[in-house]
């Protein structure tokens, strides 16, 4: 076991640096740059600039620096935010981001989870029918409408939410519901099809068989087997609810992560960018690490040497 | 102590049948019964994994309807915008914004003349356009983007989740490490590079007679299935391979092997038949998200162009002007809606039908 | 053991999330709460008006701003010499007044007795210095640096600007600028403090301890993305006359919410409508257009076939259904624009406007577009090209962030359609797209340009040969020196002759096609009075009163 986590973080370090060097060319292959504006800077200005910021080293050299510095922990300023430190945006923000997106990945898988279980069980009966009618109403509806409707509704006409900022407690319910709904329904459809797998396995029938009790054949072997492919999706779930979502925080005001990975590149603000891709690349990583322990956990067949 | 449970008697002679309800009963955690027992002894017929499949789809009630919508839907979206009296981009001036079923000056004239008008049934937007003849060539475009860009999502991902999974140790490792950096490197900047660099060596290649098929499925259409299967893929190989993790270590598979089965056949015959279940549901669930990554990538250049719609950019376009004009949503999402709903619920006809595991 | 381990790990994933919902409480919430847009005046609660003027800044330096809503924020901060009035006039800020030499080269202000920075340090002239010279130094990174083109030393990077004495700053001009002292009321004229801009470097801007004004307002609390609070600035010299007690910005960036906000009343103001609500506000006096010196065109590349021929330029030019976008696209009541200078710039004699004493290039009435139309045909026939014959596929280019432009590029293709050409549409995001058009890498291309200051200056200087901005990569030699004439000239009438001479070249060489002159849209509550607006966009809010 320690060996193997071992060589598994070594291989995350390795993972980090090849997303990191693939994201630096990648940027700086993308066209248009971080002083480009409606009104063009003039040349000796953006020359000025360019030399300030080291961009006009070549690329190889530039890579080297950046490498060097990230490093020591730095990730530089911000190229558009003049003055603002990428470390600096990344704490002040990943709280808030994080806190909505940790309440909504509780929703999601509580609520998830337990209407796809009884969907599974109630197989072809009205709950069953309801349950995945709603479910695939809730894919079907992607975040920026669902967003916005409960903007206008709750929010506007209804007038019982407030439509911006984190302020008060009822200020988190339409960010956390809007977060929620989609993976709340695409765990719910999941654990549903893997409960029906599970259900159908001879091991269920041997338990039964050899005389177990419902509701302890259904937790011990079960949920246990079928919550395997939830875990999957949830590792990388995890990565991006944490780090926020540009739709969501952008709709509901909330000063999260979510839009400095958008905004970061269509500013073509490159230390940010590469400070967000970074950031996100350790969380995945360490998620799907922890995810392909949990599974060795929970199914002791599988066998990941 | 099991033993001795087994000799319990219990007068309940209900089915046995998994369910969790709200309505706990007493039963629910007795010991499985004797005739509950007997009845899990059941004797299966052998029929062709195919054959069995339809036929017991074709007995599936809201599996037969929900192919039946879909194949209206392909109607609606492939067909029908060949025989409407309005297209997708002729800009009818003087009928600009009108509201479902609403005429514009000009028409009500003609039919004060005794004239016949089409009605608009969705009304028109902003640029006098009929909001129903774009919502179905729309649906042209997401049902083509859906269902193409899923099929490739659901090739390339599940041959790669199993052939991970299969071999494991190292392999497993490296390409799980790969996955992990498609994953994280951000994919807008892909889209942004691709969206400059694509179209001309595509338009180039389309001039060619080999490649002419490229001019008539569009150059953003293709460009729209390269991002899908440079980029998308991944989610369906982490989850095909946390399945497979798990079948890989049952006996049927150790058997195959001592019978001397190539690794493909493995993989082709055992593996993937049995996570058919899995395939074809997150087959479907990705369907919508497919729909929905095309009017991103649109946006960002790379994609169908105006003034082709797609449901996606034509419900995005609704939102600006929800206030004022909210039944502009409508038609789009309820669209979206009943395709994505068909398609799930046949995924589940097909999926109890065909899956190896549910047979009963 | 391992069913221990197993609870563990699986919490472990939970807890991450957790850890984030309990960690900081009061990273942004340790405000009154101010659900109705404003606070009740009693004694105790200070007076908050809540407004939204736009998403959040990426920069509030006075010297390396250039965006409008960044501009507002600065102006609540800082005041330069002079500051705009409700008409737009200049009226003395810092400046108690100035003395202007007779040949209008020479500018001589004199400060207000006593006027101190917000942490109490006395202002002076010195500061002005600094400020400007900062500005224009390559170092900073100014987009606005060329503003100070028209004081002397700009070319060699020292500006003739001197403090003779603590209130006293001297300032030489090249030529005569009649709108000199409107400029001295632009963001990036503000003073801003030496000492702390060479302790703290760039992130001076970035937090209230070190962002120290002189305006009538200071910057108390900025959560990036969230909000701005700023509060009355008790050492400002007018500090009687201002308005709330504070002011809080609220930073959303999603149309829809900010209008949400605007009904609930939970914000007094916003500058933001998305264009399709415009039909239902039409009507309501909360809702206001104001005039903007900037104009909608569409570029063409004059250096690429088929562009590269004025006889086809033209006829597109003249294809251009102006009426009809402006009525039903742009909705706001922009003005169809027949020529390149906005409506709103005034000529050599300040009561009438450039644009009526130059008139149209292209006659916009609704009535003359069957004719504009004949007349395109004919010119495409001259140009060998009958009815689109033989006239390759071309592209329109525009960037899909606002939908007004995806629309006004489906209606140009329609218009166009009629020439009997094929336009094909594309997209590029933002900056993809800014650095397509700029390398010329287009056939046709969406564009616009806004005005810094009321001179036609401002919109002609940007067509001489290897310009930024000069996005049609358009040559031409006479216009070139034209304009050099214009900045050197001291004659104001010899200066707005050449001006009216140099768009004639730019319209008889069909350059730009021309769609519409810009508007400012924003939606203000009726409770909130005496805020306003300037030509350039800027809001002022530090003299509002809130009604009940």
């Amino acid at each position: 076991m320690l060996k193997y986590f071992v060589k598994r973080a070594v291989l995350a370090v390795i993972t980090i640096w090849i997303v990191a060097t693939l994201t630096f060319f990648l940027m700086f292959l993308v066209p248009g740059g971080p002083f480009l504006a409606e009104k063009a800077p003039s040349p000796a200005t953006l020359a000025a600039l360019e030399a300030k910021y080291g961009l006009d080293q070549p690329l190889h050299i530039q890579y080297k620096n950046y490498m060097l510095r990230l490093l020591q922990g730095d990730l530089g300023t911000s190229l558009k935010q003049r003055g603002r430190e990428v470390n600096d945006i990344i704490f002040t923000r990943l709280p808030v981001s994080a806190k909505v997106g940790g309440m909504a990945i509780v929703v999601a898988v509580v609520f998830g989870v337990f209407f796809g279980s009884i969907a599974a069980l109630n197989r072809g009966k009205w709950l069953d029918n309801l349950i995945v009618f709603l479910s695939t109403c809730g894919i079907a509806i992607p975040s920026f409408v669902v967003s916005t409707l409960l903007l206008y509704f709750f929010g506007v006409k209804l007038e019982i939410l407030p439509t911006f900022g984190l302020n008060t407690t009822s200020s988190y319910i339409m960010p956390v519901f809007a977060l929620a709904f989609y993976p709340m329904s695409y765990i719910s459809r999941l654990m549903r099809s893997c409960m029906l797998d599970v259900l159908g396995q001879d091991y269920m029938r041997t338990a039964r068989a050899k005389g177990l009790s419902q509701m302890k054949a259904l937790f011990k072997h079960a949920l246990r087997n079928a919550i395997l492919p939830v875990v999957t999706y949830l590792g990388p779930l995890l990565a991006y609810a944490l780090t926020g979502s540009f739709i969501v925080e952008t709709i509901f005001t909330i000063p999260g992560l979510g839009d400095s990975f958008i905004s970061s590149i269509t500013g073509r603000d490159y230390p940010l960018i590469m400070g967000t891709t970074i950031f996100l690349a350790f969380l995945i990583v360490t998620m799907n690490l922890l995810v392909d322990i949990v599974y060795k956990v929970i199914d002791p067949r599988i066998n990941l040497r | 102590m099991k033993q001795k449970s087994l000799l319990q008697e219990t007068e309940n002679t209900e089915k046995p049948q998994w369910k969790l309800s709200f309505h706990l009963k007493a039963d629910d955690f007795m010991p499985a019964s004797e005739e509950e027992k007997q009845d899990l002894v059941t004797i299966r017929e052998s029929v062709n994994f195919w054959q069995d499949g339809i036929r017991r789809f074709r007995k599936n009630k809201m599996g037969m309807i929900s192919l039946i919508v879909v194949l209206f839907m392909m109607f609606f979206a492939f067909v029908l915008p060949y025989f409407y009296p309005y297209n997708y981009y002729e800009q009818i001036r003087g009928s600009e914004s009108l509201a479902p079923f609403e005429y514009s000056e000009t028409e009500k004239a003609i039919m004060a003349e005794g004239g016949k008008v089409f009605p608009h049934i969705f009304g028109t937007d902003t640029l006098g356009r009929d909001i129903m003849a774009r919502v179905m060539m729309g649906s042209r475009i997401s049902l083509l983007v859906g269902i193409v860009a899923s099929a490739i999502i659901l090739i390339i991902g599940s041959i790669y989740g199993a052939i991970a999974a299969y071999f494991g140790g190292w392999v497993d490792t490296i390409m799980m490490r790969i996955v992990d950096i498609i994953y994280t490197v951000p994919d807008i900047l892909l889209i942004i590079l691709l969206s400059v660099t694509l179209k001309y060596p595509l338009e180039r290649l389309a001039e060619m007679p080999t490649f002419a098929w490229i001019n008539k499925v569009g150059v953003g259409l293709i460009s729209i299935f390269i991002v899908f299967s440079l980029l998308y893929w991944v989610s369906m190989a982490r989850i095909v391979r946390s399945q497979v993790l798990t079948l890989k270590e049952l006996e049927y598979v150790a058997a195959a092997k001592a019978l001397g089965a190539s690794h493909s056949r493995i993989i082709r015959k055992h593996l993937l038949t049995n996570c058919i279940g899995t395939l074809i549901v997150t087959t479907t669930l990705q369907i919508p998200s497919s729909i929905f990554t095309e009017t991103f990538l649109s946006f960002l250049g790379l994609g169908v162009s105006a003034p082709m719609p797609s449901l996606g950019s034509l419900a995005s376009a609704a939102l600006d002007g929800l206030y004022t004009y909210p039944y502009r949503l409508f038609a789009p999402a309820i669209t979206i809606s009943i395709i994505i709903l068909a398609f799930n619920l046949l995924g589940d006809g097909l999926r109890d039908a065909f899956d190896p595991k549910l047979k009963d | 053991m391992r069913k221990k381990l197993a609870i563990l790990l699986a919490l472990l994933l939970l807890v991450g999330t957790l850890a984030g919902c309990s960690g900081k409480k009061n990273t942004n919430n340790n405000l009154p709460d101010n659900e109705n847009g404003q606070t009740a005046p009693n004694d105790s609660e200070p007076v908050v008006l809540n407004v939204h003027v736009g998403p959040n800044p990426d920069t509030i330096d006075p010297a390396l701003n250039s965006a409008v809503d960044g501009a507002t924020l600065i102006i609540h901060a800082f005041e330069g010499l002079y500051t705009l009035d409700k008409n737009g006039v200049p009226i003395p800020g810092q400046a108690e007044k100035v003395d202007i030499s007779e040949d209008g080269l020479t500018y001589t202000f004199t400060l207000r007795e006593g006027l101190t920075w917000s942490d109490g340090t006395p202002l002076t002239a010195e500061d002005f210095v600094y400020a400007w010279n900062r500005a224009i130094d390559p170092d900073t990174g100014a987009d606005y640096a060329y503003m100070f083109e028209s004081i002397k030393g700009y070319d060699e990077g020292k500006l003739d600007v001197t403090a003779v004495d603590e209130r006293t700053l001297v300032v030489n001009l090249v030529a005569k600028t009649p709108y000199f002292l409107e400029l001295t009321a632009f963001p990036t004229f503000s003073p801003v403090r030496k000492d702390i801009i060479e302790e703290h470097g760039e992130a001076w801007a970035l937090a209230p301890e070190t962002y120290i004004g002189n305006g009538p307002y200071k910057l108390v609390e900025w959560v990036p993305s969230s909000h701005m609070l700023y509060e009355k600035n008790e050492r400002y010299w007018n500090y009687e006359a201002l308005g709330p007690d504070q002011i809080k910005f609220v930073l959303m960036s999603d149309a829809n919410s900010v209008l949400g906000a605007f009904k609930t009343g939970q914000i007094l103001f916003a500058d933001d409508l998305p264009t399709e609500e415009i039909d239902s506000w039409r009507d309501s006096d909360e809702f206001y257009i104001e005039g903007q010196l900037g104009t909608y065109y569409v570029s063409f590349n004059t250096q690429k076939a088929p562009f590269d021929n004025k006889l086809v330029r033209e006829a597109f030019s003249l294809a251009i259904d102006r009426n009809y976008i402006v009525e039903n696209i742009g909705k706001a009541g922009q003005q169809p624009a027949g020529a390149f200078v906005s409506i709103g710039i005034s000529d050599v004699d300040p009561t009438k406007e450039f644009r009526e004493v130059g008139g149209d290039y292209i006659d916009v009435s609704k009535e003359a577009y069957e004719q504009n139309l004949a007349r395109a045909k004919e010119l495409m026939k001259e140009a060998g090209y009958e009815n689109g014959e033989g006239f390759p596929v071309v592209e329109y280019l525009y960037n899909p962030e606002s939908d007004g432009h995806r629309l006004i590029a489906e209606a140009l293709q329609q218009m166009w359609a009629q020439l009997g050409v094929e336009v094909k549409l594309a997209s590029q995001e933002w900056s993809t797209f800014l650095n397509t058009r700029k390398n010329g890498d287009y056939q046709i291309a969406r564009n616009g340009w806004l005005a810094d200051y009321n001179d036609p200056i401002s919109f002609l200087d940007m067509w001489i040969t290897g310009s930024g901005n000069n996005d049609a990569q358009w040559s031409n030699a006479e216009y070139d020196k034209l304009i050099a004439e214009v900045k050197n000239s001291s004659d104001p009438v010899e200066r707005f002759e050449k001006m009216h001479r140099a768009e004639d070249i730019l319209f008889e060489e069909a350059v730009l096609a021309p769609i519409y002159y810009y508007v400012d849209l924003y939606l203000m509550s009726n409770k909130l009075q005496n805020a306003y607006s300037s030509p350039l966009g800027y809001k002022y809010f530090m003299y509002a009163q809130i009604a009940n």
